[in-house]
């Protein structure tokens, strides 16, 4: 079990070997077989992992690039868990998204194992490293598989992304210089206490704000966001924002948040602000929207945005809160991590259904549906009512929690973040009467409705969203510690 | 035997939930079944929630809760847990019963629609959903059935999905009451920050109790405040009332439950559930936030009853009494009769399932037909239907002594009497009584007497599985009357926790003649003017540009069609343009000049630095291309070139030496 | 006629003029091959002269390099022989005026 992690982060890449030298029609079932057996390491993982005990556990540290300070160290805590967790779940199910060809198989893999060491990697190097071995998969999986404008949105998506990281870089190689470490934990301590001084300190924090604004991404750094998700292939735009926007989220909180507490106490209003905006402007922006993949995409910033007002409320707000505001909305930023990531898939899952169907996904090219295809209507509308928060469905645990945590430390952000709430409700309600209501459309009169297959992917993802929803102690046995832990660290 | 009850009173939504569930798996062609099984979710609710009501019985002021911790987030648990007290039960009472009875007439009513068992899916799911408001003893497990019911009344309302105007009254009906909720969604915030707590009863911890209170402080009117948005939106009161007509374009069996005797009056239940907040720090009865309640409370039921007199759709026109009902009863809370609130609430259930049933048997008797200058002369072709129609409509106007609306109204009008801040409120109540007397007269006529027109040709009386529940409510509403009468206050000592004592005397009141004439001057004066009601109303003839305006709904949706609506699709559009233009702008902007800065250093490189080096690789290719003819590749060559090298050498020594 | 190293080393130069000669006017390549036999056989000649006519007593030094460059020129003949063959079996050709692969 010593070597849990390193096997992780291995085997999506041996799977990657495999199904490059496999026939390609066998593409698909390979890398479904190696994810059986990830998700089989990462089950283990979970049984392994004891929720009650701090700090970082199953810990590997090898010397690696001595001279730089680099060491390959992995370690999991119950953030790492959870998005461990995440990323086994969806990537698979991306994989039955899509009718998927070896090229495609064999970079999801290794996207897949940049994206465990992205939430292992505990030592800034190696992070790094991994970090930006997910970028190009990315990159080369839009660009190669995607729709209309895919260049351009490639490109743009590249572009923005690579800006992010070699700011961080850069903000990275001044702390290295200034403190002469990697190690998250030893910057994490010395964060505390104040990283850096003077302008140093705020060209690294932007440096580094940059980065991670841009992954997340946090308004107005998220432009590269609707052409990406719209542009990608469904399976790709369910990683997307499934997993890869939570690498942002995660280097939030990992690095961000811990290493530069005073430099956030003092914009912090302004970082509200942006969290706020990212949260009413893109649920506005994705009402407006009338292409069903752009306006899940502008949702998912809206979702995204919660998480960030519930981190930026716990560090930012000039006010002392108080230790159970503090971990009502770390845990409910945790619960939205991943059931933003389950929800948003499921309903990118449920365009791409549409859009085979169709073969165009515009909110006015359906009508009528439920009355041609009534369960695919039923399970979608269960995504929409999970993603608008409705109680009972999973959305709704996180954002609770989120708002609890905030409204006590932030009150008028909180209230304001209330109205994408609102909004959020009006998008999907118009999106259920476009889609499905009416008389039905001449060109939908055709629709098969849920395959076999389809209802195999369907059924376990929506009782995943009620268990959440109606039992979720399971998930937040994960992190629980981790969230005490980081309370008495932002404290 | 209490704590086992309320331990598993979870059972009673739970049973409707799972037939439900159950319901919906089923396949569509599974009719009976579906029905069978619903109505026996009900029953169980029903026979439970009588087991519950009858534990309440005992002493005055039972109350027994249940809590439990539903997750534990860091170091502290979220409670959540039930309640069993006089108001739950009672709300039990009503809604199980009423829903039982609505639940049989949907047998009829829906039985030749194609998605039969969905529909009784989504009746089971919403009877669950609102039997979970009244139990809840946290205001966030409150929240969330109060959420579920929505979802139900939004999947209900939006039932005939192909009719465009049915999906657009769910998605009205879902946005505003949502509007609502997300006000309510902050007070619950509010409320938890304060108290630390959402748990109404927790022993003397819980936010309805003193500690909790303390704690709250001054925020509490806003709290409050928050929460009554919930209602506002729910309860279908000014501004946000809109949806509720709109309603209507639900199958009727649901415009009987949820609009009319259980969900829209969940508003109420949640003021009378968290009274405490709205009456904390009150002087001589009066706070800030109840009289928000009062002031919300009487101008919807005027606006509603206004409105009312001007429309011609059957549903609509009970709808708008339901609008103008739940403002009395939100009048009555905001004066303080939390008891004869609640009382008028249950009786409204009654009375107004009843009638919309009837309305739905003589639409089902009329070809579906709503318009009532269509209908005329149904008094004799469905006599069962017209005479439970009238006790319904009795009870509505508030006819006393045999009707269970008289009393309940007598007694809000005593309650609003009294009320130190002003008397405004009463007097306007009065008219409001008149006013329902009157348009319900209106109705009747319309309807019932008169000769036949063009869609009561064909009517007939409906089946017994429809006229049934009828008989059922009409004789609830019959029999409430004696439980509500002031002269044995049992109920209302049941629901304030006081013991009754009969007194004959206390029905001789100047109220009960005041109502009394005044439900007789309203009746009277609805004969006198729609006597000789034809095609079109003697009002729209008298005073055109008055009818006008109450036909319109006094334009308050064009109003806000061209404000709020407009407003924040504005908004929308906004953000999109600024997203593609401004920020994404500049994005490109900052792209372009990097494009500029290529191209400008791609210039200098081609015309300054490569042109010297192009120039000297173009010589050496010369030279390169002259040496290299000398290289014929012929070996012969290259040896006579060093034959004739060596002689020249040896001729130079020779020379030299 | 007394043997005198003149004679010898005429006879050499002759050998050795004719070889070079058929080495750069020749255009088959087994022609040049023997052209480049005869230098070495003049070369050979040589050696011997020399060592004959060198100052005496002395170890076979001369004859024992005749041997070896005799053995050494059949080596190279197989090999040059071959690498006609070679060249011959691609080109279908022996005549070395179109051998110019080499030219620059």
């Amino acid at each position: 079990m010593a070597h849990i992690i390193t096997a992780l982060i291995l085997i999506p890449l041996a799977g990657a070997l495999f199904v490059s030298a496999a026939r390609p029609n066998h593409a698909r079932g390979t890398a479904l077989g190696f994810n059986a057996l990830i998700a089989i390491l990462a089950l283990i993982l979970w049984r392994t992992f004891d929720g009650t005990a701090a700090g970082l556990q199953l810990t590997e540290r090898h010397a690696w690039i001595p001279a730089i300070g680099a060491e390959y160290l992995v370690g999991v805590d119950g953030l790492s868990l959870l998005l461990i967790l995440l990323t086994s779940l969806i990537v698979p199910f991306a994989f039955l998204a899509n009718h998927s060809g070896r090229g495609f198989c064999t970079l999801m893999l290794i996207m897949q194992s940049a994206l465990y060491g992205t939430f292992t990697a505990q030592n800034f190097v190696l992070w790094f490293l991994f970090y930006e071995m997910s970028l190009i998969p990315a990159f080369l999986l839009i660009k190669i598989w995607g729709g209309e404008n895919r260049d351009r949105a490639a490109t743009k998506f590249f572009l923005y992304t690579f800006l992010g990281s070699v700011a961080m870089l850069l903000s990275f190689l001044g702390i290295y210089f200034a403190k002469g470490t990697f190690d998250f934990g030893t910057l994490a301590v010395l964060g505390k206490g104040g990283l850096l001084t003077g302008k140093l300190a705020w060209l690294a924090f932007a440096g580094i704000f940059l980065g991670l604004a841009v992954k997340v991404p946090l308004f107005p750094f998220h432009t590269w966001l609707p052409d990406a998700y719209e542009t990608a292939p469904t399976g790709v735009s369910m990683v997307l924002t499934g997993v890869l926007s939570k690498m942002g989220v995660y280097g939030f909180v990992r690095l961000l948040l811990p290493l530069f507490p005073g430099q956030i106490k003092i914009i912090g209003p302004w970082l509200l602000t942006l969290a706020v905006c990212s949260i009413v402007f893109a649920s506005l922006a994705a009402w407006a929207q009338r292409d069903l993949k752009r306006m899940v995409a502008y949702l998912s910033i809206n979702h995204l945005g919660y998480c960030m007002l519930g981190l930026f409320a716990v560090t930012a707000s000039p006010v002392v809160a108080a230790k159970i505001d503090m971990q009502a909305a770390l845990s409910g930023v945790f619960m939205q991590i991943f059931n933003h990531g389950v929800t948003a898939s499921a309903l990118f899952y449920f365009v791409g259904l549409l859009e085979q169907r169709r073969g165009l996904r515009g909110i006015n090219d359906f009508g009528g549906l439920m009355q041609r295809t009534p369960l695919l209507c039923g399970w979608m509308s269960v995504a929409m009512f999970s993603s608008l928060g409705l109680p009972g469905l999973n959305g709704f645990i996180g954002e609770f929690l989120i708002f609890k945590g905030s409204f006590a430390i932030a009150a008028s952000f909180t209230a304001v973040a209330v109205i994408g709430l609102l909004v959020t409700a009006i998008a999907f309600a118009r999106a259920m009467q476009a889609l499905f209501s009416g008389s039905l459309a001449e060109s939908c009169s055709a629709f098969p409705d849920l395959f076999r297959s389809e209802k195999l992917v369907i059924v376990p993802v929506t009782l995943l969203m009620f268990a959440i929803g109606i039992a979720p102690q399971f998930l937040f046995n994960i992190f629980n510690t981790t969230v005490l832990q980081m309370t008495r660290l932002f404290a | 035997m209490t704590r086992a009850i309320v331990t598993n009173l979870w059972l009673i939504p739970a049973a409707p939930l799972a037939a439900s569930l159950i319901i919906l798996s089923l396949a569509n062609s599974r009719r009976s079944a579906g029905a069978v099984l619903a109505i026996i979710g009900q029953v169980v609710a029903l026979t439970l929630s009588i087991l519950a009501f009858s534990l309440t019985l005992q002493p005055p002021g039972f109350r027994a809760v249940h809590n439990f911790t539903w997750f534990m987030f860091g170091e502290q648990g979220l409670r959540i847990g039930w309640v069993l007290d006089p108001l739950a039960a009672a709300m039990l009472m009503m809604i199980a019963l009423v829903g039982l009875c609505i639940f049989i007439f949907s047998i009829g009513y829906m039985a030749d629609d194609k998605n039969f068992t969905r529909f009784f899916a989504y009746l089971s799911f919403f009877s669950g959903a609102m039997l979970g408001v009244v139990i809840a003893n946290s205001l966030l497990l409150l929240f969330v059935c109060w959420e579920l019911v929505g979802l139900a009344s939004y999947l209900l309302i939006g039932f005939w999905i192909e009719k465009p105007s049915a999906a657009a009254a769910a998605k009205k009906a879902f946005i505003t009451t949502r509007i609502g909720d997300m006000g309510f969604f902050l007070g619950i915030l509010w409320l938890y920050d304060r108290s630390g707590t959402l748990l109404f009863y927790d022993d003397g911890r819980g936010c309805l109790e003193n500690a909790g209170l303390i704690a709250l402080g001054a925020s509490a009117t806003f709290v409050a405040l928050l929460i009554f948005c919930g209602a506002v939106g729910k309860s279908g009161q000014f501004p946000l009332h809109v949806w509720l007509p709109d309603a209507m374009e639900g199958p009727t069996p649901v415009s009987a439950l949820i609009h009319a005797a259980t969900m829209v009056a969940a508003g109420v239940f949640l003021v009378a559930r968290v009274y405490p907040l709205f009456s904390l720090g009150a002087i001589n009865g009066v706070t800030p936030s109840l009289s928000v309640v009062v002031s919300i409370g009487v101008i919807t039921a005027l606006m509603a009853s206004l409105i009312a007199i001007g429309q011609f759709d059957i549903k609509r026109i009970l709808a708008y009494s339901t609008v103008s009902q739940l403002g009395l009863m939100m009048v009555s809370l905001g004066v303080g009769g939390v008891a004869a609130g609640m009382m008028h609430l249950i009786a409204h259930g009654f009375f107004k399932a009843l009638l919309f049933l009837g309305a739905g048997s003589v639409i089902h008797g009329c070809d579906q037909e709503h318009d009532i200058r269509k209908m005329g002369g149904l008094r004799r072709l469905m006599p069962i239907t017209f005479l439970t129609y009238a006790v319904g409509m009795m009870a509505l106007s508030g006819m006393p002594l045999f009707f269970s609306g008289g009393w309940t109204k007598e007694e809000i009008l005593h309650a609003t009497a009294h009320w130190p801040a002003s008397r405004l409120p009463y007097y306007l109540m009065l008219a409001g009584i008149v006013l329902t007397a009157l348009y319900m007269t209106r109705q009747m006529i319309y309807i019932f007497s008169g000769n036949r027109r063009a869609a009561s040709e064909h009517a007939h009386e409906s089946a017994p599985v429809m006229t049934m529940p009828l008989i059922v409510l009409a004789s609830c509403a019959i029999v409430l009357s004696v439980i509500l009468t002031p002269a044995w206050p049992w109920l209302h000592g049941y629901l304030t926790g006081e013991s009754a004592r009969f007194d004959i005397a206390v029905l001789i009141q100047p109220t009960l003649f005041v109502s009394l004439a005044l439900v007789a001057a309203g009746i009277a004066l609805g004969f006198a003017i729609y006597r000789k009601a034809a095609e079109t109303d003697p009002l729209e003839d008298a005073q055109p540009a008055l009818f006008r305006f109450f036909e319109n709904k006094m334009w308050l949706d064009e109003l806000y069609d061209r404000t709020v609506i407009a407003f924040t699709q504005m908004a929308a559009r906004m953000s999109d343009w600024t997203d593609r233009n401004v920020w994404d702008g500049l994005v490109r902007a900052f792209g372009g000049m990097g494009q500029i800065f290529g191209s400008f250093t791609t210039n200098f490189d081609e015309r300054g630095i490569n042109a010297g080096v192009d120039e000297a690789t173009t010589g050496t290719r010369g030279i390169g291309r002259v040496m290299s003819a000398w290289h014929s590749g012929q070996i012969q060559i290259y040896l006579r070139a060093v034959g004739v090298s060596v002689l020249l050498l040896l001729v130079l020594y020779a020379w030299l030496t | 006629m007394i043997p005198t190293l003149q004679l010898f080393l005429v006879v050499s130069v002759t050998l050795f003029s004719i070889g070079l000669l058929a080495a750069l006017s020749r255009r088959h390549a087994i022609f040049i091959l023997i052209g480049i036999e005869l230098m070495l056989a003049a070369a050979s000649l040589n050696f011997i002269a020399f060592w004959r006519f060198g100052p005496q007593p002395r170890p076979p030094t001369g004859v024992m390099i005749a041997i070896f460059s005799i053995a050494i020129a059949a080596a190279e003949a197989v090999v040059g022989l071959a690498m006609v063959i070679a060249v011959y079996r691609h080109y279908r050709t022996t005549n070395v005026d179109q051998f110019d692969r080499l030219k620059g």
